[in-house]
């Protein structure tokens, strides 16, 4: 490696203020750093510091979300073979049918974000932030299969500048990034990100008699006869393991509550989610279904589902993981987590019962709650301010 | 009996080169000075030039505003340099030796009473006051006097040497003429310190509980338009020798320790020591080490040629690292990497067994990302990303309902330590007190 490192340490300059290729000094910074760990060492304050940093921290989330994201292609894969009545169901025939269906969308939603991003950190002459690490894979993750690159690329870019960037980058935005996309696709195309045709990559091919691409909440919200079951895609009930495991159409990432839960584990062992937002943010999603399904009404045929499935369908459980807990749009106080937690949990569920415009709420609640985090935090705060006035006020 | 408090958030940082209790004299050391900058707060003037004749205890600097507070001079001998920075901004005064000191004593009618003779030996200097860490305006009455008897900082040796043990007593009988409400003497268990003037408590738990501001916010924190005074018994037993014999204690024990310290163990020399002699043969190796006057957490930065700084009590010598290449070091699963996160594997090694560090901060400064980071390490009933926003802001009205009156920089430097954004903690707000201060002045 020292070889490289010389390699690269002696184009440096040129990258440097007035050389030859300055204004790409960012990227350049951006790479380097990637590749090597920056030797700057400490100015003022501590001399040493812990080796934690951002880079790491995104890539520990990155990581967390390996097994949702190779397990929905794998599901891409499969529910196109049972859509389509192909007979292979080898593991690797799977995947990559799903791995080549999702690809370009990850590509594209990484070259726009990033692209983005460089040139932003360029013009203010930051270094590259690593914030769209993350969004970048989990994006495609919760659109659905059919997305076409182009869509993607538009709501990306609208995210990323009018979300994060207008406000100074990874730790200044206040809504999600990832799930600003995702509202933008929603109610900019909401005939291509929603309805039963969207779901399942059918990739040209004839679908098999029987067939309903429906996801279980869509085939919910659009009941009008009250029935509650829930079926796959060749019309078979869907059993609570296949809920659980995600086998079903859907958000391609988003499916399998198995894969969120073996991801909230490398989070929470790690400390990077906080334990309290999933917590309370379970604890309000199950207290709201609960609630719900004691006052079940044909009205509104998601009131049906039991509290596990509720929590096990759609992107709820995603959302509570890999959402609600982006450090930079939650509340920052501890109590204030509780609250936004609990709130976002309960407040998915009531938009997927009782609005049937929406067959998922958990995007909404998020983004919601994200909006009303800064409040929460601020009478959080407070309550610590009033304290403090109070106690001089004894004392004197 | 004393109070037991236990503090719960806080870490002690594994590093390696703990002092062994070994103390040694000092025989080389032929050159000390004294740095105003080490004293914030009192504009100081020099009242010495250069190639002046002072004795050990002559005053070097006094402080404009009432010509009462002194730093002085460690030894006798002759002033070699008073440097200037910029804008004749005064850097230090040194002095070099010329003879062995013997009992410095001040003449009496310097100290015709209690407050000016402290005044007057320089130990004065040697507190400081809350708000905004400074050293305390002589004609302002503290609520209360807080003492702490034990230094947790990583690596820090014994605060109070068995000779200054004996004085501590009489030391704390004298800060309480001082102020009209209580001295408090923090303490850690099985210290076996006692005393009938002061109210003693117990602080049990990791870093920072030998820090006196993390005490005075579990035993009775300051409000808005309260001063309290802070100071190390060390200091308040060299008061108390002071008072009862007029002498003034110069000595200073000082751990030399760190990785690259061969032998990490005390040694006895006067405050303001010159680094070189301090360290030489010492060191493990002579390039690309940072030597820090103090822990590795609120010390100074110092050359070899420098001096020893205020608190004049701890060097810690650690790697530089600044030629280390450290490839795709973000994927690391090397165990010695140090974190008190579970994204690396050090965790699993467990931080009973020390870590080398070197001075590298690991990492690109970023917005502040993660949240209640600082929390878990910061033992006080503040919030404190929300006061470092105020302070960053400017906020007057924030930083004040915030707590920015109970806190000092170096309450702020585990936080800094732990920070994955790499925000320079300690340095904001220190700012932010200047601000404030010179704002409200």
């Amino acid at each position: 490696m020292k070889g490289l490192k010389k390699k690269i340490d002696s184009v440096k300059p040129q990258f440097e203020k007035g050389g030859k290729f300055s204004k790409l000094h960012s990227v350049f910074d951006g790479f380097y750093t990637f590749l090597f760990t920056p030797n700057e060492t400490s100015k003022s304050g501590v001399h040493i510091h812990d080796s934690n940093d951002s880079k790491r921290t995104m890539i520990m989330v990155v990581l967390a979300l390996i097994p949702c994201c190779l397990f929905g292609m794998w599901n891409v894969g499969l529910q196109h073979a049972l859509a389509t009545g192909d007979p292979d169901h080898s593991l690797f025939h799977l995947f990559f049918y799903g791995f080549w269906a999702v690809l370009p969308q990850i590509l594209t939603a990484y070259i726009v974000g990033l692209g983005i991003e460089f040139v932003v950190a360029q013009l203010r002459g930051h270094e590259i932030q690593e914030g769209f690490l993350v969004s970048g894979i989990l994006i495609p993750m919760i659109c659905p299969v059919s997305t076409p690159c182009w869509m993607l690329a538009v709501a990306v870019a609208f995210a990323v500048i009018f979300a994060k960037e207008v406000f100074g980058g990874t730790g200044y935005n206040f809504l999600n990034v990832a799930l600003v996309t995702r509202a933008f696709l929603f109610f900019a195309y909401p005939s291509q990100m929603s309805g039963d045709n969207v779901f399942v990559s059918l990739g040209g091919a004839n679908a098999v008699d029987g067939y309903s691409g429906a996801t279980p909440l869509g085939q919910l919200a659009a009941s009008t006869t009250g029935q509650v079951e829930v079926l796959g895609v060749t019309g078979d009930p869907l059993s609570y393991a296949d809920m659980f495991f995600g086998f079903y159409p859907g958000s391609w990432g988003e499916t399998s509550t198995f894969c969120i839960l073996i991801g909230l584990v490398i989070l929470l062992a790690t400390g990077i989610a906080s334990w309290r937002i999933v917590l309370s943010g379970i604890v309000g999603g199950f207290f709201m279904s609960l609630l719900a399904h004691n006052f079940a009404t044909p009205l509104y045929p998601v009131t049906y589902l039991t509290p596990l499935e509720q929590l096990s369908l759609g992107g709820f459980a995603f959302a509570i993981v890999f959402m609600a807990t982006d450090p930079v749009t939650a509340c920052r106080t501890n109590i204030g987590k509780y609250i936004y937690g609990f709130l976002i949990g309960a407040v998915a569920i009531i938009i997927r019962c009782y609005n049937t415009g929406y067959p998922e709420g958990a995007m909404l609640a998020v983004l919601l709650m994200n909006c009303f985090a800064s409040l929460i935090d601020y009478c959080v705060v407070n309550s610590n301010i009033n304290r403090r006035l109070k106690r001089a006020i004894v004392k004197n | 009996m004393a109070e037991k408090i236990r503090i719960k958030k806080g870490f002690n940082i594994p590093l390696a080169g703990a002092p062994s209790s070994i103390v040694t004299d000092d025989r080389l050391t032929s050159v000390f000075a004294i740095s105003p900058d080490d004293f914030p707060g009192p504009v100081w003037k020099a009242v010495v030039k250069t190639d002046d004749k002072v004795n050990a205890g002559d005053p070097l600097l006094i402080d404009k505003a009432s010509g009462k507070i002194c730093l002085v001079s460690p030894v006798s001998g002759k002033v070699i340099d008073v440097h200037r920075g910029e804008r004749r901004h005064i850097e230090y005064i040194s002095v070099a030796k010329d003879s062995e000191n013997g009992a410095v004593i001040i003449s009496s009618e310097d100290s015709k009473n209690v407050k000016d003779q402290i005044l007057r030996s320089g130990l004065w200097a040697m507190m400081r006051q809350r708000p905004f860490d400074v050293v305390p305006d002589p004609g302002v009455a503290p609520r209360d006097i807080f003492v702490t008897a034990f230094d947790s900082a990583p690596l820090a040796g014994e605060l109070l040497s068995d000779d200054l043990k004996k004085w501590l007593e009489e030391g704390l009988k004298v800060l309480s003429t001082l102020t009209s409400g209580k001295v408090y003497l923090g303490i850690k268990p099985d210290s076996g310190i006692t005393s009938n003037v002061a109210e003693v408590y117990e602080f049990e738990g990791p870093h920072p509980a030998g820090n006196v501001g993390t005490q005075i916010a579990a035993i009775k924190p300051v409000n808005k338009g309260e001063t309290v005074w802070t100071i190390d018994a060390a200091s308040a037993a060299k008061i108390g020798k002071l008072v009862k014999t007029g002498e003034i204690d110069l000595t200073a024990t000082v751990a030399i320790t760190g990785p690259d310290v061969k032998d990490p163990h005390l040694v006895r020399t006067l405050i303001g020591a010159s680094i070189d002699s301090l360290l030489k043969d010492a060191l493990v190796k002579e390039e690309g080490v940072r030597i820090i006057s103090g822990n590795v957490l609120t010390g100074i930065r110092v050359q070899k040629n420098g001096f020893l700084h205020y608190p004049y009590r701890q060097i810690t010598v650690i790697d530089e690292g600044e030629d280390a290449d450290e490839f795709m070091g973000w994927a690391s699963v090397n165990p010695g990497k140090f974190s008190v996160k579970r994204s690396f594997p050090a965790f699993l090694r467990g931080f009973s067994k020390p870590f080398h560090f070197d001075a590298r901060i690991k990492g690109g400064h970023r917005a502040m990302i993660l949240s209640g980071e600082y929390d878990k390490v910061f033992p006080f009933d503040i919030y404190p990303e929300f006061l470092l926003k105020a302070i960053m802001a400017k906020d007057i009205d924030k930083m004040e309902k915030l707590g920015i009156y109970e806190v000092a920089p170096e309450d702020f430097a585990l936080p800094e330590f732990v920070d994955t954004s790499k925000i320079e903690l300690q340095k904001t707000v220190r700012e932010g007190l200047d601000y404030l201060r010179k704002e409200l002045s």
